[in-house]
């Protein structure tokens, strides 16, 4: 199985028609850059109940991609699979194909660690660590080897720089992570997650605890981060996903004929331009209108 | 005013009722059994304060470094040889309970959870704090004692029996009010659950589990049931933990209580001051960081 | 080229093994008290059969083990504590609840909590040369039992006021919109409400109180072959007995002891099942997860 892997790898990825991420939002098409997720008829179960079926999206290279729809319908499911959150939830499952890059995440060697590492993830509720800044941010760099303090204290200040955060706490370091206010917290948490260079950042309703202003920030926060890294952001608002995305994927949850269960399903998903001017399904328009959600 | 002019009949004044009376009666019930309490409580370190500040001070410094009379009618001090026991079968209880307990803490709440094995271990730890003191003293006695001879190590070993089950549920419980997400924001950044449960999950519970742990330990240091048969009854310092007869604080008291002479009276009473004091502050100092956990919370 | 195979798959993998060990020790360590213990209770039960249980004689010159009057110790003496300790502890758990203002409960709650922390060994020094020398109550059940008493009263107390206040407050209201005194709110939503739990907690406190050796051992009097009902008698009592007699003991008393432990480890251990059990049901049911 290694070897068929290695084999893969050698073989090289896909190719990439575009790296050159083009700054083109108001244009109805966007450029397909390399795939970093490609999923294929995905589905998640806890235990006997199925939570989502019948997956099939693509994520692109540095672009931002919202998942929306309504409560229950499986989207934060769904990102969960990206970096296998799903593996500490007992009776969790994951079916399907799910490739990073050209690897399959759920196979036989793939350590979810290793994932994890390359594949952050940042929550609905900010979650710093009770510790001071510098040990929240310098905690993943630690835990994937990196011991050299002055190497770690460069790390830190470029991970809150790049989160825009470095400026406000640069005299606090040694200060506990909780004493920051709830904006604050969780753009300590988005710098805490680029620290260890992901390649993607998995984003699950990132400001459903903020207020305005430092949902404001998050936002302008994820367009410069965009440039660096791969964001799937799963969004309750509809205007943020609209403002910060360059595709949209819809789900909704739909009634399991075979169960009677509630199955979260993807409806729709293209270019989020596309998306809130002309969805080609009638129930992304329902939602999208606020008729429906 | 109570009473409303314009309606006679509405009269909001306090009535004396049987009712009303009995609430008060049982009120006043509930206030006395407060006191009762508090009586005993007071009484006795009321005695303990009183007579055994008189020996410890008596013969200050000495009562915590002579050694103790062979003659148990000599008056004098000292309780050293005994506040070295107690310290040394305590420690060695505490280094062997408490890694073990918060281990098999963790193993029950971050990794057995619900399995038929992890709810076995849970009760079996129900069942292991409900065991006597005395019965761990024999039990450590049969297994140890009877192969190795006495020993602090011995007492040290009866004290982690029965430490062990406390310390296991106390931070089990302290486990379960770590917040999922701080595990998961550890998983997240590509920590194994190893190094969660060591850099993240352990140090948010610390001050719980210190805590508990420190509750633990002072209720060990007052045992005496468990070091009855395994320490010994030595009179003079024993510093070494695995050899030769030791004894302790509790022992001492034991054995002086029901001693017709006076002298061995009093060495009690100041071997229970000195005993008192150290599981006291033991305990204060488990408030303390108890309030800090709650501040943090 | 993404390598996304698991590097440090073997200390995760030691550290679980690690905590299971830790885990299983429990089970080991009881497991050796209930095959260790009974291995050296044979001889005695051998020789006795079950006279050991219900003969009233207890002599080792003449090979004589009847542990029954220990027996019938430990159970009066317990019984005695309960009497007393009960009525106590929930008039302290409601005062403490229902009654005290605010500012006195903390306060409160420590100082009987400290009660808890004063080593046994020191209540049965105060028991021996202050109690039962000052107040004409001689070595006797109810010395014991006043002792045991004032042991268990912080367990039972601690347990009682986590249980009453899981009532829930709209239930209390309701009762007092109703025009109810308090005692009358007390017995009408409290009481019934906690009713399981407190049963629990008493039966912890049992638990606690047969399995005392200390305190016993010095104030109860160390009598032989005592079954009586007056209180002031002196008596003995299971753990009691071993800690006095284990000194001088030859191979077959020791056995005698040993037995006798082995009766009190089950006793005990029955009790305290029963006691958790209840107070468990009766938190879940409290808490609306039936």
């Amino acid at each position: 199985m290694a070897v068929t892997q290695a084999a893969n790898k050698r073989a090289g990825s896909p190719s990439a028609p575009g790296r050159i991420q083009l700054e083109r939002r108001s244009a109805p098409a966007l450029d397909e850059t390399e795939a970093v997720f490609d999923v294929e008829n995905a589905e998640v179960f806890y235990g006997h109940f199925r939570a989502v079926r019948d997956v099939n999206l693509k994520i692109y290279k540095n672009q931002i991609t919202a998942f929306i729809g309504p409560s229950g319908c499986g989207k934060t499911t769904m990102l969960r699979t990206f970096n296998r959150m799903h593996d500490v939830i007992p009776g969790a499952r994951v079916a399907g194909k799910i490739h990073f890059h050209d690897v399959d995440l759920y196979g036989p060697e793939v350590s979810a660690t290793e994932v994890r590492r390359r594949i952050g993830m940042v929550f609905q509720k900010p979650n710093p660590f009770p510790k001071s800044i510098y040990d929240n941010i310098s905690f993943g760099p630690r835990v994937n080897g990196v011991s050299n303090k002055a190497e770690l204290d460069t790390i830190v200040e470029k991970s809150l720089r790049s989160a825009a955060l470095w400026d406000e706490v640069k005299d606090r370091l040694r200060n506990s992570a909780l004493g920051l206010s709830g904006g604050q917290q969780q753009r300590l948490c988005i710098a805490r997650t680029i620290a260890v260079e992901p390649e993607v950042v998995l984003m699950d309703e990132p400001c459903s605890a903020l207020d305005p202003i430092a949902t404001a920030r998050i936002e302008e926060l994820m367009r410069e981060l965009k440039s660096r890294f791969t964001i799937v952001i799963v969004t309750h608002n509809m205007q943020q996903a609209a403002r910060v995305s360059d595709r949209t994927a819809f789900f909704t949850a739909e009634l399991d004929s075979k169960n009677d269960q509630r199955t979260g399903i993807l409806v729709e998903y293209d270019v989020t331009a596309k998306m809130f001017s002309n969805p080609s399904d009638e129930r992304t328009e329902n939602y999208i209108t606020g008729r429906f959600g | 005013m109570s009473q409303s002019v314009l309606h006679p009949g509405l009269d909001l004044r306090r009535k004396r009722s049987w009712r009303s009376t009995k609430s008060l009666l049982m009120s006043v019930l509930m206030g006395l059994s407060v006191v009762a309490v508090l009586i005993p409580l007071i009484a006795v370190m009321y005695a303990v304060i009183s007579r055994g500040a008189g020996v410890m001070f008596a013969s200050f410094p000495e009562f915590f470094t002579a050694e103790i009379p062979m003659i148990s009618r000599k008056a004098g001090p000292g309780m050293g040889p005994a506040i070295v026991g107690t310290l040394l079968a305590t420690g060695g209880a505490t280094l062997i309970a408490v890694p073990l307990g918060i281990l098999g803490a963790v193993y029950l709440h971050e990794y057995g959870g619900t399995t038929k094995f992890a709810s076995i271990v849970r009760f079996m730890t129900t069942v292991m704090t409900g065991v006597p003191s005395i019965v761990m003293g024999l039990f450590i006695y049969l297994t140890w004692t009877m192969k190795f001879g006495y020993s602090a190590f011995g007492g040290a070993l009866a004290l982690a029996c029965l430490m062990l089950p406390v310390v296991i549920s106390s931070t089990e419980q302290m486990l379960r009010l770590v917040p999922t997400n701080l595990r998961e924001a550890s998983y997240a950044l590509g920590a194994s659950k190893s190094r969660t449960i060591v850099s993240v999950v352990l140090p948010a519970a610390l001050p719980g589990i210190v805590s508990g742990s420190l509750l633990a330990i002072a209720r060990a240091a007052g045992e005496t049931a468990p070091l009855l048969f395994a320490v010994g009854a030595a009179t003079a310092y024993n510093p070494h933990l695995f050899t030769e007869a030791n004894t302790a604080l509790s022992l001492q008291i034991f054995s002086n209580a029901t001693s017709s002479f006076v002298a061995a009276q009093e060495r009690a009473w100041g071997a229970a001051l000195t005993l008192m004091t150290l599981t006291f502050m033991l305990t204060v100092i488990a408030r303390i960081f108890t309030a800090r956990f709650a501040l943090k919370r | 080229m993404i390598d996304l195979r698991g590097k440090s798959a073997h200390a995760d993998r030691a550290f679980r093994w690690v905590a299971v060990g830790a885990a299983a020790l429990v089970l080991l360590v009881l497991g050796l008290i209930a095959v260790v213990m009974t291995d050296k209770a044979r001889p005695v039960l051998a020789e006795m059969g079950l006279d050991f249980f219900t003969s009233t004689r207890w002599s080792a010159p003449d090979v004589l083990y009847g542990a029954l009057p220990f027996i019938w110790g430990t159970l009066y003496t317990a019984a005695i504590a309960l009497a007393i300790a009960v009525p106590v502890s929930l008039g302290v758990a409601l005062f403490v609840t229902q009654i005290a203002p605010r500012w006195l409960k903390k306060p409160l709650v420590y100082m009987i909590d400290l009660v808890a922390v004063v080593p046994s060994v020191v209540f049965g020094l105060w028991g021996v040369l202050v109690l039962s020398q000052h107040f004409g109550l001689g070595r006797s059940f109810l010395t014991a039992g006043i002792i045991l008493a004032v042991m268990i009263t912080p367990i039972i107390t601690s347990l009682a006021r986590e249980v009453i206040e899981t009532t829930p407050a709209s239930e209390k209201e309701a009762a007092l919109a109703l025009g109810a005194t308090r005692w009358e709110m007390i017995g009408a939503t409290v009481l019934p409400h906690s009713k399981g739990g407190l049963v629990g907690a008493v039966m912890l406190g049992l638990g606690r109180a047969l399995g005392e050796t200390i305190a016993a051992a010095l104030v109860i009097g160390s009598a032989l072959g005592q079954i009586t009902t007056n209180p002031f008698a002196p008596g003995n009592s299971m753990p009691a007995v071993i800690a006095n007699e284990w000194g001088e003991a030859d191979d077959m008393h020791k056995s005698a002891l040993i037995a006798l432990a082995v009766t009190l480890f089950i006793i005990t251990i029955v009790v305290n099942l029963i006691a958790t059990s209840i107070v468990q049901r009766s938190m879940r049911r409290s808490r609306g997860k039936v």
